[in-house]
Formats: structure tokens, C-alpha cells, sequence
């Protein structure tokens, strides 16, 4: 890849800033972590070609029964891409995520308005089956969520059911090794998932869903059960593994989002005088660099400095 | 709230305050009674039937385990009784697959709206009907219906009559195992591309199996200390055994431990009182070894799984 990002990647050319002082009393990370933003990041962005588009949203609603969760939502996301959606809590950020592989189908009272084209298909199409969707898109939760199963039996799990022929053991140590599991557990494969640590446990998870080889990988807040070392484990490893899988992260982390996010969606949520319910809405979608350092909308410029939200 | 400034106040505010509490430790001594009489009351049953029945089983311990049913109550044992009720908790056993389909289906596949929530409440009211409503329609179905598969009041209409009378229990709790199940497991699974049915058979039916075999078990020992519905069915109080294949002995007469005690108690208690309390020595321990198990079994399948 060519582009350049204003990932924690590139810290050697990275200037430290201060930007986010407030908000990092929030997230519980140390007050005074400093955190390091590409300080050539807003230079490179406008120079970046477009990247190939893997998802292409126009006019998404989802109404849970008759409120509307969230609405007009417009996006793109880039192939080989960490795409952040940031937020306050109710913003609809999630609902959003969960779209993009028809978890809400699980949902019964949930439905989705507008169009998302995966690779120019809509996913919403009546010949699309939401199975075959969610193994090529795959997801990792909030909380990490193993099943009471041997580690070696949650990451067979995916190509098991898939059918996948071929040696089994080898895919599975492959997937431990991607996630940066490999060297914890490898003498312990068939012990129970849910003896290892939480930040192990998410990293399992990871090994699990892209075990099924998927082409997109959907993160909802995957770090924020874990500790700060646990999470800069993964968000390193979701740096090596983009150029592998397209990414899209939910966090509630700003920080995050401006460590390893290519671009970042901001959402908020508002109160609709007619229904008087909060709605989730789509207020910017930029670089990462120019969401925090140039935003503009005055409402992201509030979030992202820790005014609000 | 005032302020508190001073540090005598803060002490003041910290420090236990004596006979306030009077009303919980009223509420632990009523709890402590509760249990004590209860443990005084299983304790009362088990220490009366055990004197009543201890001359018999000292007496002649195999000759009442190994012997017929008879007139005599020099010779009359449990033996009849003993395997009826085993062959009814095996045939009771073979009914689970029904109502745990039935609870699956209620839970995982049927959509939430007002006929399954009245199947619901109308399962949870069954499991409140008293068991000789149940024997009556064994009676009806079981019994007079299907004569030509049951063999009329046989072995085969009480283990299906009692299977139905556990049924509700099944599903119930069935369903609680399936409902504590967590989602997030559920997420996981459909996340990596799999099927509702793949869903069910490798997560959802694995973690709650540990709660659906609980309620098996219960079920059964519930089954097994029926005697009412065994009464309306028609097991017998005596019975030659005779020489029979195994199709005559489960289409034919039969008996069952709690039918053995309410025979034996009905006779004369000079000569036949030991018998009814010996039977339900025997009874005790029948249900005891077929829960510990199941536990067992339980326990067993639980490992497997990793917990």
C-alpha cells in the first residue's frame, strides 16, 4: 500500500500533540499519556487516491418497531481500510455496524431502510442470504465472547460448519498466529477458552473470525473490556492485519479511533422534537486526521475536544 | 445533606449504632426455623419409615427384594415392583426427546406472538394438574383407545402416561436451560456464517444441557413416586408372573413400588405393616440411585464441554 496513515505506525514521523487531554480522563486511560497523530496526516490525506470501495451506503435507517434508531447515514468504506465509527453511547454507531453483516436480521423488531452495496451487491437484496454474508464479513463483540469450548475447537468452529476441507490444525494455528495468540496457547489447545484472560479471550475471538478467511472484519468496541495493554496488543494487530481484511471498528475510545483509523465516521444522537426520542445520525465522515485536527462540524470539534458527549 | 466537618462527626457517622437491627435478626431466626422444621420433617419421615420397616429388612433383606408379590406376608416381596418401576422411569426417559423438541421449538424457532405465549402459560398450568387428572387420560387414551399398541393397562400405558404427566415439567425447564443460555454466544456463532440449526446443535443445546438434564432427572424421580395415575391406569396388586417374553411383560399386568406401598398398606397392619414402609425404603433408594445417575451423567456431559 502507498497510502500513508496517521496510525501509530508512523510515530517516528510524529510529532507529540496533546489535543485530547479531557477525554482521556473519560476512556480511563493515564491523564497523561500523550498521544501521537501524524503531524503530516491532513497533508497526505488530500493527496490519497481513492481507495477500491468494499461498502457503499446511501440513506441507511434501522427502526427498531416504529422509533428509528438511527438515519441518513451515507458512507464509504476503502478496501484495506480501518474505517472508526465514534460516538456518544445511543448514537446508533453500532446499529450501523451491525447492518453491514445482517446481524440485525437477528432482531426480529428491527428493520433496515436505504441500501448497503458490498463490492456493488445489495446486501439487503432478497436473494442474499444473510449465512453467506456473515462468513465473508465476520464480526468480533464487545464483550469477548469464546465459546465454553477448547481453544482449538473455537477456532475450528468457523471452517468446520463452513465445510472447508484441508488441514485442519494448520488453519488453526495459522488463524492463533495472525491474531497473536499462537505463542500463549499452543500447548494448551485443547483446554477450555474461557481459562485464558480477557484480553486473550478477544484475541481468540479475532483468530476465530478471521479463521473463516473472511474478506471484511466488523469490530464492535472489541477493546473495551480490556485493559490498556490488552487493547494496544490489539490494535496492533489489527495494523498488521489490514492488509489482509478491510476493517470497520466501533469505539467509544477517541483515542483509539485516532490511532488506527484511516477515515472515522462521527455520530451523535438528537433529540427529535416531534417524537421526542433520541435519534442516531451521521454527522461527519472524514480522514481521521481532519475529524481531529480540522473538523467540520462544530459538533465533532465539541466531541473530539471533550466538550461533549 | 449537611455537611459533615469534623472529624468527631465523621467518627459519630461511622460508628455502629447498637439495637437498630432487631427486625433482621428477627427475619434470620424466622428463616433458621424454617429450615430446622423442615429438616425435623424429612428427618421425621425417614426415621419412621425406617423403624417400621427395619424387622422386615433385617428378617429377610433378598427373599423381599427377589420375591413376587404374594398373599402370604411370610413370602411377599418387591421384585414386581421393583422392575415395573425401573421399566416406567426407562420409559419415561424415552418421552424427554418430545418435550425438549416441543421447548427448543417454543424458544428458539417459534416467533414471540400471542399463540406461543399462550402455549407457554398453557404448559406452565399443566404442570399444576393434579397427577390422577393425568391418570384419567391414560385411561381414556392409553388404555382404552390404544389397547391394540398398549395391550390395554399395561406397563407401556403408565410409563406414556406418566411421560405425559412430566411433560410440562420438561419443557419448563427446558426452556429456563435454553433461556439462561447467553446471547452473546448465540451473536458469536451466527457471526462466523452459521446456520439457526448450527446455532442450536453446537452452542445453544451444549450449554444448556447441564439445565435440561436437571429437569430430566427431577422428572423422573417425580414420575416414579406416582401412584395415583398408576391406580387409575390399572396396575395390578397381585399378579402371577409366570413365564412371559419380554413383549407379554410390557403389554401385560404390572406393578410399581408406589403401587407395592399402597397395596401393603391397605392390609392388615398386624402381619402387613413392615411391607408398606420397606417398600418405600426400596422406593427411596430406587429414585436415589437413578438421580445420583443422572448426575453423574450430567457432570459427565458438563467436563465434555469444558465448563
Amino acid at each position: 500500500m502507498t497510502l500513508t496513515s496517521n496510525s501509530g505506525q508512523h510515530a517516528v514521523e510524529a510529532t507529540t500533540i496533546r489535543p485530547l487531554s479531557q477525554s482521556n480522563q473519560r476512556s480511563g486511560e493515564p491523564v497523561n499519556k500523550e498521544i501521537k497523530i501524524a503531524q503530516d496526516a491532513a497533508v497526505s490525506d488530500i493527496a490519497r487516491p481513492p481507495a477500491s470501495t468494499v461498502f457503499d451506503v446511501s440513506d441507511l435507517a434501522v427502526y427498531y418497531g416504529e422509533f428509528r434508531a438511527i438515519g441518513g447515514v451515507n458512507l464509504d468504506v476503502g478496501e484495506h481500510e480501518i474505517t472508526a465509527f465514534i460516538g456518544p453511547s445511543g448514537c446508533g454507531k453500532s446499529t450501523v455496524l451491525r447492518c453491514f453483516n445482517r446481524m440485525n436480521d437477528l432482531v426480529e423488531i428491527a428493520r433496515v431502510e436505504g441500501q448497503i452495496l458490498y463490492h456493488g451487491i445489495d446486501l439487503y437484496d432478497s436473494a442474499v442470504d444473510p449465512v453467506a454474508v456473515r462468513r465473508r464479513i465476520g464480526m468480533v463483540f464487545q464483550k469477548p465472547n469464546p465459546f465454553p469450548k477448547s481453544i482449538y475447537d473455537n477456532v475450528a468452529f468457523g471452517p468446520r460448519i463452513a465445510g472447508m476441507k484441508g488441514d485442519l490444525d494448520e488453519l488453526v494455528e495459522k488463524s492463533l498466529r495472525d491474531a497473536g495468540l499462537w505463542e500463549e496457547v499452543k500447548d494448551r489447545l485443547e483446554k477450555s477458552a474461557l481459562g485464558l484472560s480477557g484480553g486473550q479471550q478477544q484475541r481468540l475471538c479475532i483468530a476465530r473470525a478471521i479463521a473463516v478467511n473472511p474478506d471484511v472484519l466488523l469490530m464492535d468496541e472489541p477493546c473495551s473490556a480490556l485493559d490498556p495493554i490488552a487493547t494496544g496488543r490489539i490494535e496492533e494487530l489489527m495494523q498488521e492485519i489490514k492488509t489482509e481484511y478491510t476493517i470497520v471498528i466501533v469505539t467509544h475510545n477517541m483515542q483509539q479511533a485516532a490511532r488506527v483509523s484511516d477515515r472515522t465516521a462521527f455520530f451523535t444522537a438528537e433529540l427529535d422534537e416531534a417524537s421526542g426520542q433520541r435519534r442516531g445520525q451521521l454527522v461527519e465522515y472524514s480522514e481521521t486526521g481532519q475529524i481531529f485536527s480540522n473538523p467540520a462540524d462544530e459538533r465533532t470539534e465539541a466531541y473530539v475536544t471533550g466538550r461533549f458527549g | 445533606m449537611a455537611a459533615i466537618t469534623t472529624p468527631s462527626e465523621i467518627r459519630a457517622g461511622l460508628e455502629k449504632r447498637r439495637g437498630t437491627n432487631t427486625g433482621g435478626q428477627i427475619f434470620r431466626t424466622l428463616l433458621l426455623v424454617a429450615l430446622v422444621l423442615a429438616i425435623a420433617m424429612i428427618g421425621a419421615v425417614l426415621w419412621s419409615v425406617g423403624v417400621d420397616s427395619w424387622s422386615l429388612l433385617i428378617e429377610r433383606p433378598w427373599s423381599f427384594l427377589s420375591n413376587p408379590s404374594n398373599s402370604s406376608a411370610e413370602l411377599a416381596g418387591v421384585a414386581q415392583g421393583i422392575r415395573g418401576s425401573v421399566t416406567l422411569a426407562a420409559i419415561v426417559a424415552a418421552t424427554f426427546p418430545v418435550g425438549v423438541g416441543a421447548a427448543i421449538y417454543l424458544e428458539e424457532l417459534a416467533d414471540d406472538n400471542f399463540l406461543t405465549r399462550l402455549i407457554q402459560v398453557t404448559v406452565r398450568n399443566l404442570a399444576g394438574v393434579p397427577s390422577i387428572v393425568y391418570g384419567l387420560l391414560g385411561l381414556a387414551v392409553f388404555v382404552q383407545q390404544l389397547r391394540g399398541l398398549t395391550g390395554g393397562p399395561s406397563v407401556i400405558s403408565a410409563g406414556l402416561t406418566l411421560g405425559v404427566l412430566v411433560f410440562p415439567v420438561v419443557v419448563i425447564t427446558t426452556s429456563e436451560a435454553i433461556r439462561a443460555v447467553p446471547q452473546s454466544l448465540r451473536d458469536a456463532a451466527y457471526g462466523l456464517g452459521a446456520t439457526q440449526w448450527e446455532v442450536i446443535r453446537h452452542q445453544v443445546l451444549p450449554a444448556a444441557m447441564p439445565g435440561v438434564l436437571t429437569g430430566v432427572v427431577l422428572s423422573i424421580a417425580r414420575s416414579l413416586g406416582e401412584a395415583a395415575p398408576l391406580l387409575v391406569v390399572g396396575a395390578a396388586p397381585f399378579y402371577s408372573t409366570g413365564v412371559k417374553n419380554t413383549l407379554e411383560q410390557l403389554t401385560g399386568a404390572f406393578t410399581a413400588l408406589p403401587m407395592n406401598v399402597a397395596v401393603f398398606a391397605r392390609l392388615p397392619a398386624d402381619t402387613w405393616a413392615a411391607h408398606a414402609a420397606a417398600a418405600s425404603v426400596v422406593l427411596l433408594v430406587v429414585i436415589f440411585v437413578i438421580n445420583l445417575a443422572a448426575i453423574i451423567l450430567r457432570n459427565r456431559i458438563s467436563k465434555k464441554l469444558g465448563r
